[in-house]
C-alpha cells in the first residue's frame, strides 16, 4: 500500500460546501435493467454531431457502431444494448443549447447479444501511442468529468506540447455527486490500469492521481490497488475538501503547484487531466473491447426514495433510472441534470443518460434566495474566485454590455463554478450573467467571421467583373484592330479581281 | 545675445512640443480618407444587399465618409451598426430610416422550379449561387447572406428567403 501524499500548491478562493455525498454512497452500484427503449442522441460530445449509419428497422447488437464521429471534435456512438432501430428523430435531451436534439431510437429485444469481435486485444504496451488514440476514438471515448472533449483528440493535441505529468482527476468537488468516488472504490485497479494505458499513450513517466480529503474509502483502496501494481510512476495525492478543487484548472494548480495562463491550456505548463471514469473508460475498451456504452451515475436529493450509484446504459431514460431508485418522493420538485452548482435543470424525466450524465439530481423545493438587489460592491465575489477575477467589475460590465472591458477583465476565463453567487448578499445570479455575456460573445465572433467572409467575396467578385469587362475590351479592339488591317487588303483584291474581269 | 538665444530656446521648444502634438494626433486620430472607409466598412454587416441605395457595403461606406451620406440606412445593421458608425466618425445616433431585418434570413431555390436561366446567379454579390445555363441552380447556405438580389430576377418565382433554423 502506497500512502497518498499532501505537498500541494495553493488555490485562490473557493468554498467549503457541505457535500451531501453519503446520502448516495450508502449503496453498492446498482445496475439498471435494459430498458424497453433506448435513445441514443448523436451528439454525446462538444463536436459536430455524429453521422447515423444505420438504417430505421435495422438490427444492431450491443456495442454496434451506429454513428461515425463529424470533424475532428467529434466522437463515435455505439448501440448501448442489442434492438431494432426504430426512429432516428429530435428528442429532448438535457444541454446547455437547445432543447431537442437528433437521437436513434432502439426498441430493445431483451437479449442484450454483443457485436462478436474477432481479435482478442494485444496488450497496450505493444502499441504505439499513435495507433493507441486512434483506436480510444474508435472507442467513442470521451471526458466523463462532464465536459465531453474527445479524449483522443486530447492525447494527440497533447502529443504535440512538452509534457512533464498526467494528471488524473478524481476530487468530483461539486455537492451531491459521488460517481466518481464510488468508482474509485469500486474499480480502484481499473483506474490503475487506465492510468497505465494513458501513460503508455502520452510516453509519460509521472501520474498523479488527486482524490479530494472527504473520500477516505475511495482513497484507501486506490493506495491498495496502487500497491498491488507496483507502480512507481503513479502518485496518489489527496487534495482539500474545497470547491472547485475539482475545475481542470484547479487541480493543476493544486497537485503541481503551477498556474494555467489566462487563455492557455493545462497543456501549456506540461500537464494533461484525465476524469478518473475516462481512464477506465479507456481500460474496457482497450483491454476488453467494450467500446463506451455505459457509464455509472448518481441519481440523489431528497426528491429521490433511495439515492445511489448505478450503472446505467447510455441511452436510457432518467425516468427509467428513477425507477430503480426508488421512484420520486413527495418532496420532489425539481430535476436537474448534473450538481447543484453547474448542472442544467430539465422539466422533463424523459431525457436520456448520455456520456455527460454523472448525476441526476432531484430536489424539493429551494427556499427563495430572496429578490436580486443592487450590488453594494462588497468584493465578496472577489474572494472566492478561483481564477482570481473581479466579478463585481465583470458584472458591471455586462450589464454596459461592454466587449473589450469584459474581454480584459478575464471574462473568459471564469470557470462558471457558481461561488460569487453563492455568497453575493445581494442575491444577483452572476454566473447566469456571465454565461449570458459568453454567448453574446460567441455571436458577436460567428457575425464577424460571416461578414469578413461575405466582404470577400464581394470583393472578389467585382475584381472578376472588372477583369471580364477588360477582357472583352481587349478581344472587341483587337477584332477591331484586325478588321481595319484586313479591310483595305480586301477591298484592293475586290477591285483586283473588277479590274482582271474588265479587261476580259 | 542673452534675449536672443532665450528667444531661439523658446522658439524651438515650442516646434518640439508642437511636432509631438502632430505627431501624436497622427497616429491616434482617423487618418485619410481611404483608411477611415475600410474603417466604416469594417462596421457594416457585408450583407451587400443595397437596401441603402448603394450597390454593396463598401460603396456605401465611401458614401459616408467621403459624400456625408446617412448613417441609418442600414437594416440589416440595425441600431447597433448605427451607433458604432456614430461613434467612429463623432456623428448623432439616429433612428433607422427604414424598418429593421428582423433575423437572419438565407435564400432557397426551390429546385423543382428552376429553369436554369442564371438570372439569379449574375445577381448575387458574394456569389452564393451555383448553377449553369439550363441547369438546376442551388444556394451555398454557408455564404449566403440573405440579401434579396436574387428574389426578384428571377423569372418563374422560384426562390423564397428563410429564417436560420
Amino acid at each position: 500500500m502506497s500512502a497518498p501524499t499532501y505537498d500541494l500548491g495553493k488555490l485562490h478562493g473557493g468554498l467549503r460546501l457541505d457535500g451531501k455525498k453519503s446520502q448516495s454512497t450508502a449503496e453498492p452500484i446498482h445496475t439498471i435493467p435494459i430498458p424497453s427503449q433506448l435513445i441514443q442522441p448523436l451528439a454525446q460530445h462538444v463536436g459536430d454531431p455524429a453521422h447515423p449509419i444505420v438504417g430505421i428497422g435495422e438490427r444492431v447488437l450491443k456495442g454496434q457502431l451506429i454513428a461515425e464521429q463529424e470533424g475532428s471534435l467529434g466522437a463515435p456512438v455505439h448501440a448501448s444494448s442489442s434492438g431494432r432501430i426504430v426512429a432516428i428523430e429530435a428528442w429532448p435531451i438535457s444541454r446547455r443549447f437547445g432543447d431537442t436534439a437528433p437521437c436513434v431510437v432502439i426498441e430493445t429485444d431483451g437479449e442484450d447479444r454483443p457485436i462478436e469481435r474477432a481479435e482478442t486485444p494485444p496488450p497496450f504496451d505493444t502499441l504505439p501511442p499513435d495507433f493507441l488514440a486512434d483506436k480510444i476514438l474508435q472507442g467513442g471515448i470521451v471526458g466523463l468529468g462532464g465536459a465531453v472533449f474527445p479524449t483522443s483528440q486530447k492525447l494527440i493535441q497533447a502529443n504535440t506540447c512538452e509534457l512533464d505529468y498526467l494528471i488524473l482527476n478524481g476530487v468530483e468537488c461539486e455537492p451531491y455527486i459521488s460517481c466518481d468516488d464510488v468508482l474509485m472504490r469500486e474499480r480502484a485497479h481499473e483506474v490503475i490500469s487506465g492510468a497505465q494505458v494513458l501513460l503508455h499513450a502520452l510516453s509519460l513517466e509521472v501520474c498523479y492521481i488527486g482524490v479530494e480529503s472527504d473520500k477516505p474509502e475511495a482513497l484507501h483502496n486506490l493506495a491498495d490497488a496502487l500497491g498491488e501494481a507496483d507502480d512507481a510512476r503513479i502518485i496518489l495525492k489527496q487534495v482539500p475538501t474545497i470547491y472547485p478543487s475539482g475545475g481542470e484548472d484547479q487541480l493543476v494548480q493544486l497537485v503541481t503547484n503551477r498556474e494555467v495562463p489566462s487563455g492557455g491550456l493545462p497543456t501549456d505548463i506540461g500537464c494533461l487531466v484525465q476524469n478518473v471514469g475516462t481512464a477506465v473508460a479507456i481500460y474496457d475498451w482497450i483491454h476488453d473491447n467494450e467500446p463506451l456504452i455505459s457509464r455509472i451515475t448518481t441519481i440523489t436529493g431528497d426528491g429521490i426514495a433511495t439515492p445511489m450509484n448505478v450503472k446505467v446504459r447510455l441511452g436510457t431514460t432518467v425516468a427509467d433510472v428513477v425507477n430503480v431508485a426508488g421512484g420520486y418522493t413527495d418532496k420532489a420538485r425539481q430535476l436537474i441534470i448534473g450538481g447543484p452548482m453547474t448542472g442544467k435543470s430539465v422539466t422533463t424525466d424523459r431525457v436520456p443518460v448520455v456520456k455527460a450524465t454523472n448525476c441526476i439530481l432531484v430536489l424539493s423545493e429551494t427556499p427563495s434566495p430572496g429578490p436580486e438587489l443592487s450590488c453594494i460592491r462588497c468584493g465578496d465575489c472577489a474572494a472566492v474566485c478561483p481564477v482570481q477575477l473581479l466579478p463585481q467589475q465583470l458584472f458591471w460590465y455586462a450589464c454596459a454590455d461592454d466587449e473589450k472591458h469584459l474581454r480584459s477583465y478575464g471574462l473568459t476565463d471564469c470557470i462558471e463554478c457558481g461561488c460569487c453567487d453563492l455568497v453575493c448578499p445581494s442575491h444577483i445570479p452572476l454566473t447566469a450573467d456571465f454565461r449570458k455575456a459568453k454567448g453574446r460573445f460567441r455571436e458577436l465572433a460567428d457575425e464577424k467571421a460571416r461578414a469578413e467572409r461575405a466582404r470577400r467575396r464581394f470583393e472578389a467578385r467585382n475584381e472578376r467583373k472588372v477583369l471580364e469587362e477588360q477582357h472583352r475590351l481587349h478581344e472587341l479592339a483587337e477584332q477591331k484592330e484586325k478588321a481595319k488591317l484586313a479591310g483595305p487588303a480586301a477591298i484592293a483584291e475586290i477591285l483586283k479581281r473588277k479590274r482582271g474581269r474588265d479587261k476580259d | 545675445m542673452t534675449a536672443i538665444s532665450i528667444a531661439v530656446l523658446t522658439i524651438t521648444a515650442l516646434a518640439l512640443l508642437a511636432g509631438l502634438g502632430l505627431s501624436y494626433a497622427s497616429r491616434k486620430l482617423p487618418a485619410g480618407d481611404g483608411e477611415l472607409v475600410d474603417k466604416v466598412n469594417e462596421l457594416l454587416p457585408q450583407t451587400q444587399c443595397a437596401q441603402c441605395g448603394y450597390p454593396g457595403c463598401r460603396p456605401y461606406a465611401a458614401a459616408i465618409v467621403n459624400d456625408g451620406a446617412a448613417i441609418n440606412l442600414c437594416p440589416p445593421g440595425g441600431d447597433a451598426t448605427i451607433r458604432r458608425l456614430a461613434s467612429l466618425l463623432g456623428r448623432d445616433v439616429q433612428a433607422l430610416a427604414m424598418p429593421a431585418a428582423a433575423e437572419r434570413l438565407i435564400a432557397v431555390v426551390d429546385e423543382d422550379r428552376c429553369i436554369g436561366c442564371m438570372h439569379c446567379r449574375n445577381a448575387c454579390p458574394v456569389d452564393a449561387i451555383v448553377g449553369a445555363q439550363q441547369m438546376m441552380h442551388t444556394i451555398i447556405e454557408s455564404e449566403c447572406t440573405g440579401c434579396e438580389l436574387c428574389v426578384a430576377p428571377c423569372p418563374v418565382d422560384c426562390i423564397s428567403l428563410r429564417r436560420v433554423a
